[in-house]
């Protein structure tokens, strides 16, 4: 066989190798997100002993692990639509507003008892749905860039949330609605299972048919997509409505929570944490393959982090800083590059100790 | 003229990257005041060695002689220094600056550290002025054509006194008079005494402007000739290491003379682009498109393949009036393209092989009916061997492939799903040229198997090859159809000239 590979192919290569499914490098992608996830939790035991009890009360266990995985719910939800949006090469700045819409939506129309709760979470996911579908218009029709296209969204959907709820926090007495934040079934809180379910459902969605394909193909290249018959708008217009629906069902986990609508913080910030989730699950931001299951590691990373700052002790006011350098150690970590020059270093640090000694 | 002096040596120069060796022991001797071609089929090496040369890369072994003394360039930027320049196949200028801007970018004159635009407007217009380039350098370069750019990248590495300077491909998008218009800025560089690394695919280019050639294969060096003394033919054995014979090429293949008309524009037009271009492809003809760079040939594969919409005229096709909003609707009609633009507008590179064969039955089928991963690889297989793909692993990123094998693959995925017309634009552009046979050969039997073709290239000998009709564009415009006797290399150049 003809000898093809040139030297810009095996630089490629390394680049390449972690997105190439069926190869062995493929299961090395999982390693490092894992690896560091793994690292935060051996911290944290040091720091707690008892960190990986559970126990059981009431018909449903209790622990820091379940802590953290509750409370990673809403931006585990997040972070699904998210790895869609970021797979086609865009970003939804406008889902930790949608929430808010979403949120105020639902308390609103939970005032009026006399409504079905089916209904309500209908019109919630509808919402959540129809934002979607504006940004996606805005991206895909109006070719807006879809960090402007979705910072509009950001910005007045808080404000059409404060009109909804009138400049009031909504708060309501409904104990089935509440349940989807506070419940539990099979020892598990709620939101886990609805996390669980609505990852299982995408992967099912996007993995059984050629959802998925077509996604990591208009992210990598729209044009030459759209030469082969793919519909690539039609493919864009889809992921921000995903995310928008995503962005609903986190709303309502945490409408349900507080069994209120508070417009001003329901979701703040929380896309980016999404955003950042799904970079640390090892997503270019520039479009391509895409793994919600890294994602979801992402997240629980992060929501790891803030409980390990928390329990560490550490006075408050270090909190942000000390996230963002452990982030940036992960994804540190993550890049082969800075860990070819770790390795390069590591014996050349050996020496100098050695000769220091000397 | 003088003894010409050494200027840049390399010796037993090595670049090993994990798993591959992609340099071994190669040297090149490049001396002042000539025209030093680099030879080879893709993945020889020439780009590797370049980038050697240029400090994009460190060596693995191995010295580098620049004016006699050893050094070793950290980077690009301190090679450029030193006054090697390279300019690439793709212009890496700023497309949304202005000419003047992306000459001097990153030394502009200053004064009191501002930027003094007029006195670099007017250094920019004497530069260009040198290369018998006089076009307006306050608008931004993307208004020019890839030509002119590329004259002005050129004139970038020059403008930075260059002693050396290295072209990677730089004909590759060029028409032939631009490509004249490059080789009279080249000989004017070698009469002032700069070496000049000429990397081409051309043959004939390589003949008529080389004064020395260093062949590559496998990353190592096959030998370095005088121009005058190697024949082509020992050039090719060379850089292929086997005597080829499929390159002969065949009689053209004859069409029935009365066929059923499979595609016909009708007097088409699009906004700012073609007008009035009229032409019919029989079932099962194989049609040529010639014509000089820009000349519309692109556009009119765009119109067809619903790219680029209508303002005037129809397109018929099998029959029945075409409406197409989208590429989908012409696939859906069962026309396909191959762009010529393969990088951006065909493979999807970091997707594998296998999906990049699939994708095309997979658009059609539509997102519902996924193809079972057993039945896309048995797809990849089949394809992979029939065409004699050049991979290991169909599972490997497309981009990883040479330009030839991934223009198999592209063919591969319309082949799948057997379209009445395949459209190619520059089937054999930037190929090595033993892919380049397997690629014609390939579009011949597709031809003999009955599919229609309407096929693009400035290769003319290629297209009278396996044409049964020419139609020839100039300035965006029908001027005629050749076919018979009439059809021949000089009749189309001609008709391409005049006017």
């Amino acid at each position: 066989m003809k000898q093809t590979q040139s030297c810009a192919d095996s630089l490629q290569q390394a680049r390449l190798a972690r997105y190439s499914p069926g190869s062995i490098k493929a299961s090395a992608r999982y390693l490092w997100p894992l690896a560091a996830l793994m690292l935060l939790l051996a911290v944290n035991l040091l720091l707690d002993a008892s960190f990986f009890q559970l126990s059981f009360q009431d018909g449903r266990l209790y622990g820091s692990l379940i802590d953290i995985l509750n409370r990673s719910a809403p931006v585990a939800l997040l972070a699904i639509g998210m790895s869609l949006v970021i797979a086609t090469g865009g970003i939804d700045l406008s889902v930790g507003a949608v929430m808010a819409i979403a949120g105020a939506v639902c308390a609103n129309l939970l005032l009026q008892t006399e409504l079905p709760l089916a209904l309500v979470i209908a019109a919630g996911l509808a919402t959540g749905i129809a934002a979607g579908l504006i940004n996606g218009t805005l991206v895909s029709y109006l070719k807006i860039q879809p960090i402007v296209a979705t910072l509009l969204l950001m910005v007045a959907g808080r404000g059409v949330a404060q009109l909804i709820n009138q400049g009031q926090i909504v708060t309501f007495l409904r104990p089935d609605f509440a349940w989807l934040g506070t419940g539990s079934w099979l020892g598990l809180p709620l939101p886990i299972w609805l996390v669980i379910g609505m990852f299982a459902l995408s992967q099912l969605l996007l993995r059984r048919t050629a959802l998925g394909l077509f996604i990591e193909a208009v992210g990598c290249n729209a044009t030459a997509s759209r030469y082969l018959g793919v519909n690539d708008k039609a493919i864009k217009l889809f992921v921000y409505a995903f995310a928008g629906f995503c962005a609903a069902l986190a709303g309502m986990i945490s409408a349900a929570d507080i069994q209120g609508s508070d417009a001003n913080n329901a979701g703040l910030w929380l896309e980016l944490d999404a955003i950042l989730a799904v970079v640390i699950g090892g997503a270019v931001l520039s479009g391509g393959r895409f793994s919600l299951l890294l994602s979801v590691i992402g997240v629980l990373i992060i929501q790891s982090l803030s409980t390990t700052i928390i329990v560490s002790g550490v006075p408050a006011k270090f909190n942000l800083l000390i996230k963002a350098l452990v982030v940036l150690l992960v994804l540190l970590l993550q890049s082969d590059k800075f860990r070819r020059q770790l390795s390069s270093w590591l014996p050349k640090l050996r020496k100098w100790r050695k000769g220091d000694k000397a | 003229m003088t003894t010409p002096s050494l200027v840049l040596e390399l010796k037993q120069v090595c670049k090993h990257f994990p798993g591959v060796k992609a340099l071994q022991d190669v040297d090149l001797r490049l001396f002042a005041g000539e025209v030093h071609a680099l030879l080879g089929e893709n993945g020889a090496g020439k780009s590797t060695l370049v980038k050697v040369m240029t400090g994009a890369l460190a060596k693995s072994s191995g010295d580098i002689y620049f004016n006699g003394q050893n050094c070793s360039f950290a980077s690009p930027a301190a090679a450029q220094q030193a006054g090697i320049s390279t300019v690439y196949q793709e212009v890496n200028l700023l497309p949304n600056l202005s000419v003047a801007q992306n000459l001097f970018l990153g030394h502009e004159p200053r004064r009191f550290g501002l930027i003094q635009h007029q006195k670099m407007q007017q250094q920019a217009q004497q530069l260009l002025l040198r290369f018998k380039l006089n076009i307006d350098v306050t608008a931004p370069l993307a208004q020019y054509s890839v030509a002119v750019q590329q004259l002005i990248a050129i004139a970038r590495g020059v403008a930075m006194s260059a002693k050396v300077l290295v072209l990677d491909e730089p004909t590759a998008s060029l028409d032939s008079s631009e490509v004249q218009m490059l080789f009279d800025v080249m000989r004017q560089l070698r009469e002032q005494g700069v070496a000049i690394v000429f990397i081409t695919h051309f043959l004939d280019q390589v003949y008529q402007i080389s004064d020395r050639i260093t062949v590559l294969r496998n990353g190592s060096k096959v030998g370095e000739y005088l121009a005058a003394d190697l024949p082509r033919s020992r050039l090719i054995e060379a850089m292929l290491g086997k005597e080829l014979q499929q390159l002969t090429h065949q009689a053209a293949t004859t069409t029935p003379a009365v066929a059923e008309p499979l595609l016909v524009l009708n007097n088409i037009a699009v906004k700012g682009s073609i007008s009035g271009v009229s032409l019919t492809v029989a079932q099962g003809q194989a049609v040529g498109l010639a014509g000089l760079l820009g000349s519309g040939r692109t556009e009119v594969c765009r119109a067809v393949y619903g790219v680029d919409a209508l303002s005037q005229g129809e397109i018929q096709f099998g029959g029945k009036t075409l409406r197409l909003q989208q590429p989908a609707d012409a696939i859906k009609a069962g026309i396909a393209l191959c762009p010529e633009e393969r990088k951006t507008e065909g493979i999807i590179g970091p997707l594998s092989i296998r999906e990049n064969i699939m994708l095309a039955l997979q658009a059609r089928r539509g997102w519902w009916r996924y193809l079972p991963v057993k039945q896309q690889q048995q797809l990849a297989a089949f394809y992979i061997d029939k065409l004699q793909i050049a991979t290991p692993d169909a599972d490997k990123p497309i981009e990883q492939l040479s330009g030839g094998n991934q223009q198999k693959v592209i063919l591969a995925r319309w082949l799948a799903i057997n379209p009445q017309l395949l459209i190619l634009d520059e089937p054999t552009r930037g190929i090595d040229i033993g892919a380049h046979a397997e690629i014609l050969l390939l579009i011949k039997s597709l031809c003999q198997q009955g599919m229609s073709l309407l096929v693009t290239s400035s290769e003319l000998e290629e297209l009278v090859a396996f044409a049964g009709k020419v139609v020839v564009l100039r300035d965006r415009q029908k001027v005629t159809e050749l076919s018979g006797d009439t059809m021949t290399a000089p009749h189309i150049m001609q008709a391409i000239a005049e006017g």
